[in-house]
């Protein structure tokens, strides 16, 4: 057995060192096993563009800080660009007609795109004095010495921009005279002076009226109102303001009129009758109206001239409404969305005309999007010359549709754009008994379809013909069945987004086979839920093979740790909840899959509450015996990376309940504060399957590898090092990295780099760590690797003992046995900094793995694990080069054609996952970000598996030939023996 | 004698040579008549016998050659794994091992009461048994023969462990 194995490797050696080391693809390769889906994410803001001629288009900012131009006919991205994570785009606008200006990292960064083609045209840095709210005016008519101004509050101070290239033009600085928090920008039409509305204290209100020119302050009034204030300040007309006061209670109408500031108070109470908990003004500005949110209501109260208060409707608490939108004169209208069952009730207002629709339009909409979260309209002029609307809603699932004529025109899922977790699952097996008449009908749409090829390639084919042709090369491509392929390529990947739905995506092609909003996770105005984690829950195997798979969502409801948990678990073929566990009583920390099964191969979780209780899932009696079984060994650990401390635990033998367990303190491991942060950890996929415990070396030695599930790979930095790279000088900065045993906390190795910092990025499989981290003293990325080895069964290398089977390698191993182990460890130069790292994972652990790296150019990288070798050296000797060990060197190799996402770039990414297929040298790759991407990889090259591109047609002619040859052979030889007979 | 037309003689004179004038054709040698017919027959069972005897010993030093060949056929091949050498090794223990399983019929048609095959058929089987050891030799010096310990634990699992532990930083 070893021999024929060992053979086969040989061969496969000997094949692999003919073809030729290069892992790409050919140009026409692209998107036959790839591919490629781009998202923006929420929309937060959208600013139309619908001149006369020219294509209209819809410019958008996202909570995934992308800033795009949409296709308003069919929701296409024209252009799109997603800033850093931590440059969130405060406010989006158009200046001049033809640039799109974003104002984001909380008002300190000023940015010109070019609207047609995306270009950036000018970047400008606005420093202020504080922290302050981002304000953003872009006045569409107003002209100053030749220039468009553009106005900006940040940082305390008002900034006055020259919107043809960014210049400075002048700078007011309020933080110098008070500490006013400026609420509105507002300039009105014609005059020549900026309104800069604030609040100083949350107790006085202060107008400031400022020359556009220079800057200059003009009139400043302010009135004081020892109540305070909530919220914002709205304008509601010119001179009008509205505000509530702290207790939420009253509404305040500011009224500034020649220098003097009057303020008038109404209590809500007196508005809506009833209850008004939680009241807030909603930002929708309305010229002379503006609305009030309650728990029960909405209501919309217009601010007559003499400063009346009036209400003029009051309409369902989930009624959305968006901001005013200038017709013509004096004209303004705005829409409001009411949420009906499987249906939603588009309705446009004109502001002066409150009393009757304008436009009334009921949509039907998929209740799996959820309900309207925001609405952006703009008008068109109809050929009767009347006014048409178009509304551009976002959904609760982050979705975003355009509305037109009562109809969708179009939608785009960008729930996908914000991935927290993903799982994948099997496909239906494919159902052997076909009945005859599917039989008669296949065939007859198989003769059609041979006709129709055949009218193809002689040119014959009407253009129906030939769309009809290209849908059925679709349809009838193996890659998007719905059934369980032979190599395991076809599964369905499935994601829980930040908006609580879950989507289940075929990995022939990404399409979104079926999505689901789980109800558990949804958000209401009580409280805030969120998904957390997304684990498979029952995978059939042999006795359930009846069931559908199923996976587990684990979410939360609530901002802290202590927050119940929402549990449910999903059908993964249909998408149906098929059991809603929550709210639960008991919070979640850590879910820990446990590797027991029960009868219906429903996999056994552990979820870990914030008070250190282990509570049992599914809460079955069997579930629960078998967890008695094997609670022994069990254990679970903690890491508090503020504190800097991992603790141990254990399962205590006396339990609260049937299926909630204490926990028992076992080991602590404290990190010392004043020169270590905890920065990064790190385990072994838990579904990793490896091949084989020994790893033969040159000369034919072996090395026995310490392959623990129970290792966590932590990664410290000094304190004042934690900051961005360049915040601390070599000297002061240290990187120490630990392997910890899990089970019984001991540390099985630490290692200290000197002059070194975080980020670190780390993938941790079979018995090695590789990390990334930056060297301050070479001024570069560095990548390490460490490989441990069991020491305690190195003895292990007399053959015939091997061959009789006197050793100690089969038996189970205990962590409180304390191997010995020993590491090898090196480091290496890489040119780019990391955003992820992951590794390849094949079925059986037999192929060489891939190091999969995420660069900051939100690609992906295959790197052969081969570099980051530790055994490595300058002059390898024969023996080490024949095992394929690669001379040292000091920097790691970027080959372009191995950045398996070829042309494509993963935008914002933040994670790679690998899936092994049942095809032993393929890996399934997905990477997901803002952007989603899947490939397929072959870190050995396919070797079990004929390429695409194999002539078949040569090998059956060689078989035929053969076969004819032995067949008149054979006639030849039985002729001839007859004559030799007859002789 | 003048008168005597004719005359037979009944007397044979092969055997008598001098008595004749006619000289005997060449190549033919006259066997001695004088002996009866079972030496004749013993004698030529010996001939055969020795015959078969020296055949039975080419036969049994035939593999020395066959021998020679596969070494420097081998020494040709090198030592590297490729399609050739295998080959060659392959070829190299397969042969002997035919050879040795049709060893009886090898000899069978020098089989002889009289011969002794046991010496030829040993050596034979030496012969053959050099050409396989040669083989072996040769899979060995290609790193073919499981005799490390690599071989037998290259493709043994990692053990099972008794321990299972799960965790890490708290969600959010």
């Amino acid at each position: 057995m070893a021999m024929a194995i060992k053979l086969s490797l040989i061969l496969l050696l000997c094949l692999s060192s003919l073809l030729a080391p290069s892992f790409s693809l050919f140009e026409d390769q692209v998107g036959l096993m790839d591919w490629h889906q781009r998202y923006i994410g929420k929309v937060k803001h959208a600013v139309f563009h619908t001149q006369k001629a020219g294509r209209k288009r819809v410019l958008v900012s996202t909570e995934e800080n992308v800033i795009a131009s949409l296709d308003l006919r069919r929701g296409e991205i024209f252009w799109r660009h997603v800033l850093g994570p931590n440059d969130v785009v405060d406010k989006i606008d158009i200046a001049l007609g033809k640039y799109v200006i974003t104002l984001s990292s909380e008002g300190s960064i000023l940015r010109a795109w070019n609207l047609p083609d995306g270009q950036m045209v000018w970047e400008s840095f606005l420093s202020g004095s504080k922290y302050s709210k981002a304000l953003l005016t872009v006045p569409s008519n107003l002209k100053v010495d030749l220039d468009s101004p553009i106005f900006v509050y940040s940082g305390g101070c008002l900034h006055a921009i020259s919107s043809i290239d960014g210049e400075y033009l002048w700078k007011k600085d309020f933080a110098i005279e008070s500490s006013v928090d400026v609420h509105q920008l507002i300039l009105s039409g014609g005059s020549d002076v900026v309104h800069a509305v604030g609040v100083t204290d949350s107790s006085q209100f202060d107008t400031y009226e400022i020359d556009v020119k220079n800057g200059g302050l003009l009139k400043h009034t302010s009135a004081s109102f020892p109540g305070g204030v909530y919220g914002e300040i709205l304008p509601v007309s010119g001179d009008r303001f509205v505000v509530l006061d702290a207790s939420r209670s009253v509404v305040l109408l500011i009224t500034v009129n020649n220098g003097a500031t009057h303020l008038q108070q109404t209590h809500v109470s007196d508005l809506i009758h009833g209850s008004s908990e939680n009241t807030v003004i909603l930002p929708s500005k309305l010229s002379g109206i503006f609305s009030l949110r309650t728990d029960s209501c909405i209501v919309f109260v217009k601010v007559t001239d003499e400063g009346k208060l009036n209400v003029m409707e009051k309409v369902d608490k989930t009624v959305v409404v968006s901001d005013a939108l200038a017709l013509s004169e004096g004209e303004q209208a705005f829409a409001l969305v009411q949420q009906g069952d499987s249906k939603i009730e588009l309705s446009v207002r004109l502001v002066h005309d409150m009393s009757s629709n304008h436009l009334k339009e009921t949509v039907k909409m998929d209740h799996e999007r959820g309900f309207v979260h925001k609405i952006f309209i703009n008008n068109y002029v109809r050929t009767d010359r009347s006014h048409g609307f178009r509304a551009l809603i976002v959904m609760e699932d982050h979705s975003l549709l355009l509305l037109q004529q009562g109809e969708i025109v179009w939608t785009r899922d960008d729930g996908l754009a914000s991935v927290i977790d993903v799982t994948t699952s099997e496909l239906p097996v494919e159902k052997i008994g076909v009945s005859v008449a599917k039989v008669e009908h296949s065939l007859f749409e198989w003769l059609k379809g041979h006709m129709l090829k055949l009218k193809g390639t002689l040119m014959l084919a009407t253009p129906d013909e030939v769309a009809a042709i290209q849908q059925i090369r679709l349809q009838s491509s193996q890659k998007n069945k719905m059934t369980r392929d032979h190599n395991g390529f076809r599964k369905l990947l499935i994601l829980l987004t930040r908006a609580g739905k879950l989507y289940a995506l075929h990995t022939g092609n990404g399409r979104v086979v079926w999505s689901t909003l789980l109800q558990s996770l949804r958000t209401t105005s009580q409280q805030q839920c969120a998904g957390l984690k997304l684990r498979q829950w029952q995978v059939p195997h042999h006795h359930a093979l009846d069931n559908n798979p199923s996976v587990l969502v684990v979410g939360r409801c609530g901002l802290s740790l202590t927050s119940p948990s929402a549990l449910s678990i999903v059908d993964a073929y249909t998408g149906k909840e098929l059991q809603n566990l929550g709210p639960a009583e008991h919070s979640t920390v850590q879910v820990i899959t446990l590797p027991f099964r029960d009868s219906t191969e429903q996999q056994l979780h552990l979820l870990i509450d914030a008070d250190k209780r282990a509570h049992l899932y599914p809460t079955t009696p069997e579930a629960a015996s078998i967890f008695q079984r094997e609670s022994e060994n069990v254990y679970w650990y903690s890491v508090e990376s503020e504190a800097g401390i991992l603790r141990g635990y254990g399962v205590k033998k006396t339990h609260s309940s049937e299926y909630s367990f204490e926990a028992r303190n076992l080991w602590s491991i404290v990190f010392p504060a004043e020169s270590e942060k905890i920065i990064a950890t790190v385990t072994r996929k838990p579904n990793e399957v490896v091949h084989t415990q020994a790893k033969v070396i040159a000369d034919e030695d072996v090395m026995y590898k310490y392959i623990s599930k129970n290792m966590v790979f932590v990664a410290t930095v000094s304190p004042k090092a934690s900051g961005p790279i360049g915040s601390a000088t070599p000297d002061e900065s240290v990187l120490v990295v630990y392997l910890i045993d899990t089970v019984t906390g001991r540390i099985l190795h630490r290692m200290t780099h000197l002059g070194s910092q975080g980020p670190v990025h780390a993938v941790l499989s079979e018995n090695w760590v590789v990390y990334h981290y930056f060297n301050l003293r070479a001024h570069r990325y560095e990548m390490s690797v460490i490989e441990i080895y069991d020491q305690s069964r190195a003895e292990n290398k007399d053959v015939l003992k091997l061959i009789v089977g006197k050793h100690n390698l089969t038996t189970p191993v205990s962590s409180y046995s304390r191997p010995e182990v020993t590491t090898k460890s090196q480091s290496y130069f890489f040119t780019h900094s990391v955003k992820a790292i992951s590794v390849s994972s094949t079925a059986k652990g037999i192929t060489s793995k891939h190091l999969l790296i995420g660069t900051i150019g939100d690609q992906v990288l295959a790197l052969d694990k081969r570099f980051v070798d530790p055994r490595r050296s300058l002059n390898p000797t024969q023996a080490e080069k024949e095992e394929g060990l690669l001379p040292l060197t000091d920097a790691l190799p970027i080959i372009p054609q191995s950045y398996v996402t070829h042309a494509f770039k993963v935008e914002g990414l933040r994670g790679i996952e690998t899936i092994p297929a049942k095809l032993e040298s393929t890996s399934l790759v997905f990477a997901y970000g803002v952007d989603l991407f899947y490939t397929r990889i072959a870190p050995s090259k396919t070797y079990d598996s004929l390429t695409e591109d194999f002539n078949y047609a040569l090998l059956l002619l060689t078989i035929v030939a053969l076969v004819i040859a032995i067949f008149v052979t054979w006639v030849l030889s039985e002729r001839k023996d007859l004559q030799d007979k007859w002789r | 004698m003048g008168s005597r037309k004719w005359a037979v003689e009944f007397t044979d004179n092969s055997s008598t040579p001098s008595t004749r004038d006619i000289p005997d054709p060449p190549g033919f040698t006259r066997v001695p008549h004088d002996q009866d017919d079972s030496t004749l027959s013993r004698q030529k069972k010996d001939a055969e016998a020795n015959w078969k005897s020296q055949k039975a010993w080419e036969v049994a030093q035939a593999p020395f050659k066959n021998l020679m060949m596969m070494g420097f056929m081998m020494w040709m091949a090198g030592s590297t794994v490729h399609l050739f050498s295998i080959g060659i090794t392959f070829s190299a223990l397969w042969q002997p091992l035919s050879a040795l399983q049709g060893v009886g019929k090898v000899f069978a048609p020098y089989k002889d009461s009289k011969v002794d095959l046991l010496a030829p058929k040993l050596l034979f089987i030496a012969l053959n048994l050099g050409g396989m050891l040669l083989g072996v030799w040769k899979l060995n010096a290609l790193g073919l023969l499981p005799t490390h310990a690599s071989d037998w634990v290259s493709s043994l699992p990692p053990a099972r462990e008794v321990e299972y532990s799960g965790g890490g930083i708290a969600l959010h």
